[in-house]
């Protein structure tokens, strides 16, 4: 069964500047999201992520390509013609209306009837918990608050699609948590599709059905977030979600020879030189001299709490880092200076792309 | 005891000269004010206090007259260049650069920047040939002019408060469905109301004080108030000039103090 | 494309915009400018106005007189006398409102945050208050029978009053005092954005007071010291108001040359010829304040 597909961008660019200054926001993207998830458009800053949003929004228009809703083109229709609603960065709530007037504003504009808008009103500042306030402006209300009033604001319309540019950065971070959790519950009890774009890769991974890694203007990988994480497809998605450890290889038959020599059974297809990245969490150290362990030499220790970082040098100089849980006090660990041996969970080294 | 510091800011004298400044700078409309109360005919010499050359003022036709047309002058002259600097404000602001956008601006200020008897002599040559050729001698050739001249002071606060609000909320309207004309009804327009009005009330005392302009495009017996009081200057001063002063400054002030409170930045 | 259709409807809604205010300033501000250009180059008339018959004498009139005996051209020393005090009075009024503008703004920008408002809006009332009310009750400090002379007389300092007024130096306390606003507004706008942890550094690095101020401060803030003087030097140049009640009728400036070229209706062309004259000195020291000003806002361009 194939999942109806809601939101699709086909090839689009988006070019700012003129002549030599000519900078692409966005370099020829093709995506397609689902009917009811729960998608992230993960990145650093200047990635293009913010641009793909503006140009499903319809603030911006794309230099060449397509975007489709539900099937149908809308690349040329202005913002207040697509089903589709913002909950923007600063919140952009109206500061000469109240609360109440703000969350009603797309349904008074739609021309729907004075009841209906009020009746709405009141179940959406219900769903956001936040009926005592409606008769306030929005200057008297907490950052959370405006927070909760914008998504109300951006939900009462019922969209076919809400876009989230990056609203929970303005929040500390105990509110932070609250807030994406209130999020992945509007978006269970609601239905409706959510496209959220953020910086913040642990974000990315807790609330996301799906996740879009972008770079420099190009979708780098999408996926679920367990597949993002266990499979980067290439170096930047390996690096920029979690930490990891990149050994350059050449294949051979079975696996990849590492630059030490050892050998490491790993499933590949390309041929040559490639890079080898494996999770700190996936290597284990082992006594020295185990069979088919790794040489490598305890470099430093670096205490993180429950874990520890282990900073370790292979034979030929090459720096892998392992995360062992820290030892019960009084259990000896290990020791800086000594000479271990190490291993990596079965599956959990990766070729890379590139 | 205090305690004592070496403070980094002080420079020796500088608080001393800026205080005699700033005495020096009210020493001479506080006397004007002064005096507008003088019960004798005397500007130096106090003779008790007394309303009567309020009341003389106010009597005298030629006041009268001269504050109508100041008025009248000044409002219309308030409206249409408000009017025309908030569209212009709307253009040239928050949209992409386009070709010619400095022109406009410079286009806007350069009565702020041309020499007002430059402009004064060259109107009453250009109103002088168009009297001529139409016969019509009204009010029209000044309201004209005033607003031309009002336009950059209705239009850098209206501008200020245009560039000071955020971009996003006219995005967040056309993303809750509104027009472009209900954006500007219901968003754009209720948030510049305060610069719309801190730029009218500029335009207005601007024109209220206009004097070179004034004096070389009127026509005979067009006189405003500051004209007025220039052509007394030739006979020997009394305190009417100082009470008419006084009320045309205590206008000025209560504005200006509305302007400061309407543009001030909230936190 | 729809980005490109956009941007270009966007840019043609910025013009229609600007348009009604455009032709508004065209008609009663800018076009008439092009009017005293072509009118500098015609013949005068008889009785004021022009004759349409090209002509160089309102250009060569502004610096040479004709003989009326034998037609040669000599200097004309009245108009050299005239241009000359209004340059001197320009720059001695700019001199002088730097004098007292800087220690005025230094102590605005230096006073609590709270506190600051108040005194810039001391400074901004008489600036938007009435030119010819300020020069006004200038006037009836300094004249004979002025505040000052009574004053002065009364406490026995002199025993004849000071004939100040319809002087040079009448005019020179007048300008200072209706453009000292123009000078303090600027420099505070400088010293406002003036780093003082770098006194601290300066002090910490063995600086006098005096050695501070000439060698940190000075040199920091020159941008707002360029667009103060050229602030007040502007308007110094082409006043007209001020020299004509603090100056009577003998003290003339350029502004009041041209004036009386116009209205005792002697000479249109000449009168026109200094117009442009004075237009293109003050364009001139303008482009030289939005080069400042321009530097002021972006030390690393």
């Amino acid at each position: 069964m194939t999942e109806a597909v809601t939101i699709e961008a086909r090839n689009a660019v988006k070019a700012f500047g003129q002549g030599e200054h000519v900078v692409r926001a966005l370099d020829d993207v093709s995506i397609q999201i689902r009917k009811g998830e729960f998608f992230t458009l993960l990145g650093p800053s200047g990635c293009g992520k913010t641009t793909l949003l503006r140009l499903i929004a319809g603030f911006e228009m794309p230099t060449s390509g397509t975007i489709l809703l539900d099937g149908a083109d809308i690349t040329d229709l202005p913002p207040n013609k697509r089903p589709v609603n913002t909950v923007f960065q600063s919140y952009a709530l109206f500061p000469h209306l109240t609360v109440a007037e703000n969350v009603g504003f797309g349904l008074t504009m739609q021309g729907r009837p004075k009841a209906e808008v009020s009746k709405r009103v009141a179940e959406m500042l219900a769903l956001v918990k936040l009926e005592p306030m409606a008769g306030r402006k929005v200057s008297q209300l907490s950052g959370g608050q405006q927070q909760r009033v914008a998504l109300a604001r951006a939900l009462a319309p019922q969209p076919k699609v809400l876009l989230l540019d990056e609203p929970l950065s303005a929040l500390d971070l105990k509110l932070r948590k609250e807030m994406q959790v209130e999020l992945k519950r509007l978006q269970t009890e609601t239905g409706i599709t959510f496209i959220f774009v953020t910086h913040d890769q642990e974000e990315a991974l807790t609330m996301s059905d799906r996740i879009g890694v972008m770079s420099a203007g190009k979708l780098q990988q999408v996926g679920s977030p367990r597949d993002i994480y266990t499979r980067p497809v290439n170096r930047f998605v390996a690096s920029f979600i979690g930490e990891t450890n990149f050994l350059p290889a050449t294949v051979v038959p079975g696996g990849v020879r590492l630059s030490t020599g050892d050998v490491v059974e790993v499933a590949t297809t390309r041929p040559g030189a490639v890079t080898l990245t494996v999770r700190p969490e996936q290597v284990r150290i082992v006594a020295a001299g185990e069979a088919g362990a790794i040489a490598a030499r305890v470099k430093f220790l670096v205490y993180f709490g429950t874990d520890t970082h282990c900073h370790l040098d292979l034979s030929d100089g090459t720096e892998v880092v392992a995360r062992v849980q820290s030892p019960a006090s009084g259990e000896a660990g290990i020791v800086e200076g000594s000479t271990v041996g190490i291993r990596f969970a079965p599956g959990a080294a990766q070729v890379l792309e590139d | 005891m205090a305690e004592r510091r070496f403070e980094v800011a002080r420079l020796p004298g500088f608080a001393t000269v800026a205080v005699a400044t700033f005495v020096m700078l009210y020493l001479p409309i506080a006397t004007l004010v002064t005096f507008s109360f003088n019960a004798g005919s005397s500007i130096a010499v106090w003779e008790g206090f007394s309303l009567h050359w309020y009341a003389d003022a106010w009597n005298n036709q030629a006041v009268k007259d001269a504050t109508v047309r100041s008025l009248v002058i000044a409002v219309w002259a308030a409206m249409i260049s408000t009017t025309v600097a908030t569209l212009a404000a709307l253009g040239t602001t928050r949209r992409a650069a386009f070709k010619g956008e400095t022109f406009i601006y410079v286009a806007i200020n350069q009565p702020l920047m041309v020499p007002e008897i430059v402009t004064a002599v060259a109107l009453m040559i250009l109103f002088g040939m168009v009297k001529v050729a139409t016969g019509y001698q009204g009010l029209g050739y000044l309201i004209l002019a005033h607003s031309a001249f009002c336009i950059p002071f209705a239009y850098l606060p209206i501008r200020a408060r245009l560039e000071g609000m955020d971009l996003s909320l006219e995005s967040a309207a056309a993303d809750l469905y509104a027009s472009p004309w209900q954006t500007f009804r219901f968003v754009t327009l209720p948030l510049l109301g305060p610069g719309i009005l801190a730029g009218a009330m500029l335009a207005f005392v601007i024109s209220l004080d206009d004097v070179i302009i004034t004096e070389f495009v009127k026509s005979g017996g067009q006189d405003t108030l500051p004209t007025y009081m220039l052509g007394q200057m030739r006979r020997t001063m009394t305190p009417e000039v100082n009470a008419i002063s006084t009320a045309l400054l205590a206008l000025t002030v209560v504005l200006l103090t509305a302007f400061f409170l309407l543009t001030r930045k909230k936190g | 494309m729809g980005a490109d259709r956009l941007q270009r409807q966007s840019a043609r809604n910025g013009w229609l915009l600007s348009l009604p205010a455009l032709i508004l300033l065209f008609v009663a501000a800018m076009g008439p400018l092009v009017i005293i250009v072509v009118y500098s180059f015609l013949t005068p008339g008889e009785y004021g106005n022009v004759v349409w018959e090209f002509s160089l004498d309102g250009w060569t009139g502004i610096l040479f007189t004709r003989d009326i005996f034998d037609g040669t051209l000599g200097l004309a020393d009245a108009h050299l006398t005239i241009f000359w005090r209004s340059v001197k009075l320009s720059i001695l009024t700019t001199v002088a409102t730097f004098a007292l503008g800087f220690p005025t703004a230094w102590f605005i920008a230096t006073r609590p945050a709270q506190q600051r408002g108040l005194w810039l809006f001391l400074i901004t009332i008489p600036f938007w208050t009435n030119l010819l009310i300020r020069t006004f009750a200038i006037n009836e400090v300094i004249r004979v029978e002025g505040v000052l002379n009574t004053v002065l007389l009364w406490i026995g300092v002199i025993d004849t009053p000071l004939a100040i007024i319809y002087t040079d130096t009448a005019v020179l306390i007048g300008m200072a005092y209706v453009y000292l606003p123009l000078m303090v507004l600027p420099l505070f706008a400088a010293i406002d954005r003036f780093d003082m942890r770098l006194l601290e550094a300066g002090y910490d690095l063995y600086a006098s007071r005096w050695q501070v101020l000439r060698r940190v401060i000075l040199p920091i803030v020159k941008p707002g010291i360029i667009a103060g003087s050229i602030l007040v030097f502007v308007p110094s140049l082409g006043a007209y108001v001020t020299p004509r009640v603090l100056g009577g009728g003998k003290n003339m400036m350029i502004g009041n040359f041209i004036e009386l070229q116009f209205l005792a209706g002697r000479n249109w062309p000449l009168g026109a010829a200094l117009s442009v004259t004075l237009l293109v000195i003050v364009t001139a020291a303008l482009l030289v304040y939005v080069k400042a000003a321009n530097r002021g806002s972006n030390p690393h361009g």
